[in-house]
């Protein structure tokens, strides 16, 4: 009996020394995942720049702004610091060392401030990724000039510039305000989060609603024979489906059939209400089954109908569940990128999307397109991009647990 | 059908146990069948107004499906078959034309476990006379609600805590509230399935003392288990085993002298 009792003992110890290895090692992956996404990512959040000295006292005020010649006006400040350097193609090397949206937002800052026309002053403009990261110390100047993307000489300008002191270290404002960019130092995550907000709240506003109605409809009046049980058994097989054929259905029908445009976030959202609702519906219907039948046969014995058991008695008592459902639902289609890439949500998306039809893209196809990109710099904007996933979806879970704790019900 | 109906229920009248008083519930050759199983055959029982009628018999006995029938609960089995002719004032209660809401907002039941609503001991009680629109204004609910309270023998232990959940009362309370849940809504026949089962003594003593003083007021029909508890609170005793109805009379009759040797049986607990 005693040994009997030491076996038992041992084994329930064992069992929890086993539980606990497990829940360490997937700890252990986790940091690991998140460590290594954080290190990689340091480089995105900060660019080099250089603050050059502007001279516009040679343009009037009269000049409209189309015929200023930002571009010139850089380039000669940029000369200025290295008088020795005259032919054509050391200059234009020379110029390709600071960002080609230099010019640009220069004229942005003289349309939004034209009083600094007439006047001299220092404009902060940005380096490209690889002079970037060569102040970062990515590139190993060890290595022979054939393989790496600075040889010698720009090597020496970028240092003689930073000998200037002009050159700074600042927060990157455009990876986190700017749209898709063909330029590393200029691209940024905020136009694929907008439109991933956009996509999952028509998905939200979509699936929510027909989700909940169909459990209900299924759980409590349906009539129960062959044709309800084979709707149950393919809503239980859609939830398995593989997002892409989703992705394929939604091309077939929405954009192929009803003629919708391509790339926008209605159809993505539509796409993906596809894919959540199977979820839904059985989230719904497995909390409605979870709230006891005593409950249901007091409000019927009361003279309630079946519609005001149904939303004064068993919805209250399962939303939790069916919010909890539909979330997971939710944070699944939020990190979901196959089928929006089959509907052309991949596309390069420049503009911050607005409204339901402007085209735009999703966080998670802005981390595959990034992924894809061969600048070194785009390495450290998709980790950076992957952090800012997860914080949205550790964000979107947390609403799971607190809408869950506020209407949660005690027996 | 229906003439049969007639003719079973005269034969019945004069085959036996009908009292001085008037009957408000009757019913005649119920039948009831879940899928092929049958439960109950052929159940000819009247139940007296303002009386307690209580059903007793072995478990399985189809005492609480026979319960079930009067106010239709049976209905949202989906299996169940109900057969033959129940009348609550002379109305048919299964004609096509009943609508079952209307019923079962006329008869009150208790369940065998105390089930309050996920909700105040207010809005518990206040829920029916909301739910038919009798009610509208805040004033007649309050008056209303502390009157079914009072009734149930619950007011003075939770006036303070109406706006406390119904489920943080003790079982006996809750119990008792779901009493005042079923009289808020004016019912005139109250069904009780074994309502003391999952009580103590002293709640069920108090339960007990409570069917008493409702029975003149309100029709009530009690399953239970406890023969004590039937001897004790019902004017009347039916006995079921295995579906049927074996006997039925005063409660007095039943216990000292029944007229069938399987009620005797059962009674004196040699049986069941």
């Amino acid at each position: 009996m005693s040994k009997n009792l030491s076996i038992r003992h041992r084994a329930e110890k064992r069992f929890i020394a086993y539980g606990f290895i497990s829940l360490i090692l997937a700890a252990t992956m986790l940091a690991t995942i998140i460590g290594s996404m954080i290190y990689r990512s340091i480089p995105a959040y900060t660019n080099y720049s250089i603050d050059l000295e502007i001279n516009m006292t040679e343009i009037s005020a009269e000049d409209e702004f189309e015929d200023i010649n930002f571009r010139g006006i850089i380039r000669s400040s940029l000369f200025s610091f290295f008088p020795e350097v005259e032919s054509r193609s050391d200059k234009r090397k020379l110029f390709k060392l600071i960002s080609s949206s230099a010019s640009y937002t220069l004229r942005d800052f003289i349309i939004e401030n034209p009083s600094y026309i007439n006047k001299k002053f220092y404009f902060n403009v940005l380096f490209t990724d690889d002079s970037d990261l060569f102040y970062k110390g990515y590139v190993d100047t060890s290595l022979s000039e054939s393989e790496r993307r600075l040889d010698n000489q720009e090597v020496a300008w970028l240092n003689e510039l930073k000998n200037t002191g002009r050159v700074k270290n600042k927060i990157s404002k455009n990876l986190f305000l700017n749209g898709d960019s063909r330029e590393p130092e200029v691209a940024g995550f905020w136009g694929a989060t907008i439109g991933s907000l956009i996509t999952i709240s028509v998905t939200l506003l979509l699936s929510f609603p027909v989700g909940v109605l169909t459990a209900i409809y299924l759980e409590n009046f349906a009539v129960k024979n062959r044709i309800t049980d084979f709707i149950e058994v393919n809503i239980n097989n859609l939830a398995a489906v593989p997002s892409i054929i989703f992705g394929l259905l939604g091309l077939a029908v929405f954009i192929n059939f009803f003629g919708m445009p391509r790339s926008i976030p209605l159809v993505g959202g539509l796409v993906l209400s596809l894919m959540t609702l199977p979820t839904i519906i059985i989230a719904t219907r497995s909390s409605l089954q979870s709230v006891p039948p005593s409950i249901r046969e007091a409000a019927l014995a009361m003279g309630a109908s079946e519609m005001q058991v149904v939303f004064q008695h068993l919805l209250p008592s399962a939303l939790p569940g069916i919010f909890t459902g539909t979330i997971i639902g939710l944070a699944r289609a939020f990190g979901e990128s196959a089928p929006l890439l089959l509907i052309g949500m991949v596309a390069f998306i420049v503009d911050i999307p607005a409204t339901f039809t402007d085209p735009a893209t999703a966080l998670p196809v802005q981390i595959y397109i990034w992924a894809d990109s061969p600048e070194r710099a785009f390495v450290a904007k998709t980790s950076a991009a992957t952090l800012i996933l997860i914080g949205l979806l550790i964000l979107i879970n947390l609403a799971a647990v607190l809408l869950r704790k506020r209407y949660e019900v005690k027996w | 059908m229906k003439l049969n109906g007639d003719l079973i229920m005269d034969e019945q009248k004069e085959q036996n146990n009908i009292r001085n008083k008037k009957s408000l519930i009757e019913c005649r050759g119920v039948d009831v069948f879940y899928g092929d199983k049958q439960a109950l055959f052929g159940i000819n029982l009247d139940i007296g107004e303002k009386e307690v009628t209580s059903l007793i018999g072995p478990s399985g006995c189809g005492k609480s499906t026979f319960l079930r029938c009067i106010n239709r609960m049976n209905d949202v089995i989906e299996i169940c078959k109900v057969e033959g002719n129940i009348k609550i004032d002379n109305e048919d209660i299964y004609h096509p034309d009943v609508d079952v809401v209307e019923l079962r907002s006329r008869i009150g039941m208790v369940f065998q476990k105390p089930n309050p609503f996920p909700k105040s001991v207010y809005d518990n009680v206040a829920y029916g006379p909301k739910l038919h629109g009798r009610i509208l204004h805040k004033d007649d609910l309050d008056a209303k609600v502390e009157k079914s309270l009072e009734r149930a023998g619950l007011w003075s232990e939770v006036k303070d805590r109406l706006g406390e959940p119904g489920t943080s009362l003790s079982g006996g309370q809750q119990q008792r509230l779901c009493i005042a849940r079923a009289i808020a809504i004016d019912p005139s026949i109250i069904l009780m399935d074994e309502p003391c089962s999952a009580l103590d003594p002293i709640a069920t003593a108090k339960i007990e003392e409570l069917i008493d003083e409702l029975k003149d007021n309100f029709t009530i029909t009690i399953v239970t288990h406890s023969m004590q508890q039937a001897a004790r609170v019902s004017q009347r005793t039916a006995f079921f085993h295995l579906g049927k109805l074996i006997e039925v009379g005063d409660t007095e009759k039943i216990f000292r002298s029944p007229d069938h040797e399987q009620t005797e049986a059962y009674v004196t607990g040699r049986y069941g």
